[in-house]
C-alpha cells in the first residue's frame, strides 16, 4: 500500500511540476521555421505582377460591380500626387509583389516580415489584442493575428495562419483593381523541401472583401529560401511602376 | 528501492502506451481527407491555354526553347494524336478540377493509392502509397508517369518519374522529357486544397517549373470522364508532323505585341523569373493600352486581336 502511494505521489508530483510550467511563447513552440531571406521565385502570374498590367484589366479578380468603376478609373499620378503609392503594397497584395521577404523575430510573440519591395513591414501576432486596447487607425499592413495551426491529423504538419484585418483600402493589382477597409486577409504559409537542400515558402493567400469581390481572391505565391541578406534590395513604393 | 517500484510498476503502463501510439500512427498515417470532389477556383493564371508563343514564368534551355518554337498547335489535330493526352502538369494547368478517389487492400483496409480521375485530354493521376519500389528506368514511359507518395509534415508529397517523350509542361508546346521528374506537394487548409508541383527537367529546364494551385472541397461530385473520341480534323493519315521551322514560327511576337512584353520574358529566359529582371526592364517598359475588351474574369483565356 505504501508502495502504490509512493508511485502516485510521484506521479501527481510530476505533473504538477510539468503543469506550473509556464505555456512556450510562440518562437519557442514554433513547429517550422520561416525566418530568414527568402526571395519571390515568379513562375505564374507573371503577367500580372512582374510588369503593369493594362489599365481596366482585372482578369482572375471577382471582381464586383462595384470595383468597375474604380478599375476604369486608375490614375496612379493621382495617387503618387495624393501620397497614396504604397496602395499596391498592402497586406492583400503584397506577397505578390516580387521582391524578397526577410523573416525574424521581432519577440517571442511577434513575427515580423520585413519586404524590400516597398519597404514595407507586416507584424504578425501570437497574442491576442486585449478587448479594451485602444483601436489602431488602419493601415497599408494592417493588424495580423497568428497562430500556428495543425495541418491535419495528430502527428506532424503545421502551418503558419495568419488573419489580418483594419487595412487601409488598397490595390491587388499595380493597374488599381481596389480592396476595401472591409477587406480581410487569410493567409497559410507552409514548407516545402527543394533538391539540392533548397527550402520553399508557400503563402496561399485569401482575400474576402464585401465591398469590391464577388468571391475570395486565391492566390499562391512561393518563395526560394536563400542563403544571407546580400541581394537584399530596398526600394521606396511606386504607383507608376 | 523507490526507483525499481515505479519501474515494475510503470513499464507495463509505458508499453500499453507506446503500443496505443504505434496503433494510433499506423491508422492516422493519411492526416487530412484527401479524396473527394475539388473544384479549380481559376484566380490564378497558370498560361493554361495561352496564345502559342508564352513561356512566361519558364526558366527554359536552349534546347528546351528551339523545340517549343517548333510546336504547331495543328499538331493535336492528327487522327493518332489526338487522344494522346497531355502528361502529368497537365492537372494543376489544365483548367478542371480534382477527382480523387482511395483504393485500398480489401484483406488490410490500408491505403494502397490515390487516384485523380482522368479527364477528356489528361489521363489521370496514381499516387502509389504502398512502399512499391520504382520501376526500373527502362520500364515503360508514359504521359502518366510513375507516382509515389508518402505523408510528409501534413501534406501529401509525391513523385512523377517515367514520363513519356514528347511531353509537355504547357499546352503552348514547351516540352517536358523523359528524364523529368515532378514533385508534388498537397496541402489542405480547411475546404481549399493546394496542389504545388515542382517539374525538374535536366534537358529543357534550367530551374524547376513551380506552379501552386488552389482547389476547393465542391458539395457536389464533379466528373470530367468524357470520353475522347478522335475525328478528322483535316489532317490525313500519313501527313507531314506539322511544325515550324527554326526562325520561322509566325506566332513569335503575338503575344509581346499583344500585351507589350518583353522578348526575354515570353522566351523562358532564367533572369525573368527575379525580382531583379523587374528592375532592369523598369525604364524601358512601355505599358499596354487600356484594355477595352474581355478585360474581367470571364476571360479565361488570351483573347487573340481580330484582323
Amino acid at each position: 500500500m505504501k508502495r502504490r502511494l509512493a508511485a502516485a505521489g510521484l506521479v501527481i508530483g510530476l505533473g504538477a511540476s510539468i503543469s506550473a510550467q509556464p505555456p512556450p511563447s510562440a518562437r519557442d513552440s514554433a513547429p517550422i521555421d520561416v525566418t530568414g531571406y527568402w526571395v519571390s521565385y515568379v513562375t505564374e502570374n507573371w503577367r500580372y505582377r512582374m510588369v503593369t498590367p493594362a489599365k481596366g484589366e482585372y482578369r482572375r479578380i471577382p471582381a464586383s460591380p462595384a470595383a468597375l468603376p474604380l478599375i476604369n478609373a486608375w490614375d496612379p499620378a493621382a495617387d503618387e500626387k495624393a501620397g497614396n503609392q504604397c496602395k499596391s503594397y498592402g497586406a492583400a497584395a503584397i506577397m505578390n509583389v516580387p521582391g524578397r521577404l526577410h523573416i525574424t523575430w521581432q519577440d517571442a510573440s511577434t513575427l515580423r516580415i520585413d519586404t524590400d519591395a516597398g519597404t514595407q513591414t507586416r507584424r504578425l501576432r501570437f497574442v491576442a489584442t486585449p478587448p479594451n486596447a485602444k483601436p489602431q487607425p488602419a493601415s497599408w499592413q494592417g493588424e495580423s493575428s497568428a497562430q500556428w495551426t495543425k495541418t491535419a491529423g495528430n502527428e506532424g504538419g503545421s502551418s503558419l495562419r495568419v488573419v489580418t484585418t483594419n487595412m487601409r483600402a488598397g490595390y491587388l493589382r499595380k493597374n488599381g483593381v481596389p480592396y476595401s477597409e472591409k477587406a480581410t486577409v487569410t493567409e497559410h504559409f507552409d514548407l516545402a523541401p527543394l533538391d539540392g537542400g533548397g527550402q520553399l515558402l508557400l503563402v496561399n493567400i485569401v482575400v474576402d472583401d464585401p465591398v469590391y469581390l464577388n468571391a475570395p481572391y486565391v492566390t499562391s505565391p512561393h518563395f526560394k529560401k536563400e542563403p544571407d541578406g546580400s541581394k537584399w534590395d530596398p526600394t521606396p513604393c511606386s504607383s507608376t511602376w | 528501492m523507490l526507483i525499481d517500484l515505479v519501474t515494475r510498476r510503470t513499464v507495463p503502463v509505458i508499453g500499453l502506451g507506446l503500443l496505443m501510439v504505434l496503433l494510433g500512427a499506423g491508422r492516422a498515417s493519411a492526416q487530412f481527407e484527401f479524396t473527394g470532389s475539388w473544384g479549380p477556383i481559376g484566380t490564378e493564371d497558370v498560361q493554361n491555354d495561352s496564345l502559342p508563343v508564352d513561356y512566361l514564368g519558364l526558366a527554359l534551355t536552349d534546347e528546351g526553347r528551339a523545340r517549343a518554337l517548333a510546336y504547331d498547335e495543328s499538331q493535336k489535330s492528327m487522327i493518332d494524336r489526338q487522344c494522346q493526352g497531355w502528361g502529368a502538369a497537365y492537372g494543376v494547368i489544365g483548367p478542371f478540377g480534382l477527382v480523387a478517389s482511395t483504393q485500398t487492400d480489401p484483406a488490410t483496409n490500408r491505403v494502397v493509392s490515390y487516384t485523380i480521375d482522368s479527364w477528356e485530354d489528361w489521363n489521370g493521376l496514381t499516387i502509389w502509397m504502398d512502399g512499391r519500389p520504382r520501376p526500373s528506368q527502362y520500364a515503360l514511359h508514359t504521359q502518366e508517369g510513375f507516382t509515389t507518395g508518402k505523408w510528409e509534415g501534413g501534406a501529401l508529397a509525391a513523385r512523377t518519374t517515367h514520363l513519356k517523350v514528347g511531353g509537355f509542361i504547357r499546352k503552348t508546346g514547351v516540352p517536358l522529357s523523359d528524364q523529368a521528374i515532378i514533385d508534388w506537394r498537397f496541402y489542405r487548409h480547411g475546404d481549399v486544397m493546394t496542389v504545388v508541383m515542382i517539374a525538374s527537367d535536366p534537358l529543357y529546364l534550367v530551374e524547376p517549373e513551380i506552379i501552386s494551385k488552389s482547389f476547393r472541397l465542391s458539395p457536389r461530385p464533379l466528373d470530367y470522364r468524357t470520353p475522347c473520341v478522335p475525328g478528322y480534323e483535316g489532317r490525313e493519315p500519313g501527313d507531314d508532323v506539322p511544325h515550324f521551322a527554326p526562325g520561322q514560327n509566325p506566332f513569335a511576337d503575338e503575344f509581346i505585341q499583344f500585351y507589350s512584353l518583353p522578348k526575354d520574358a515570353v522566351l523562358g529566359y532564367r533572369e525573368t523569373l527575379y525580382p531583379e529582371y523587374r528592375k532592369k526592364i523598369r525604364a524601358t517598359y512601355v505599358p499596354p493600352p487600356p484594355c477595352k475588351e474581355a478585360c474581367g474574369q470571364a476571360g479565361n483565356f488570351v483573347r487573340r486581336r481580330e484582323n
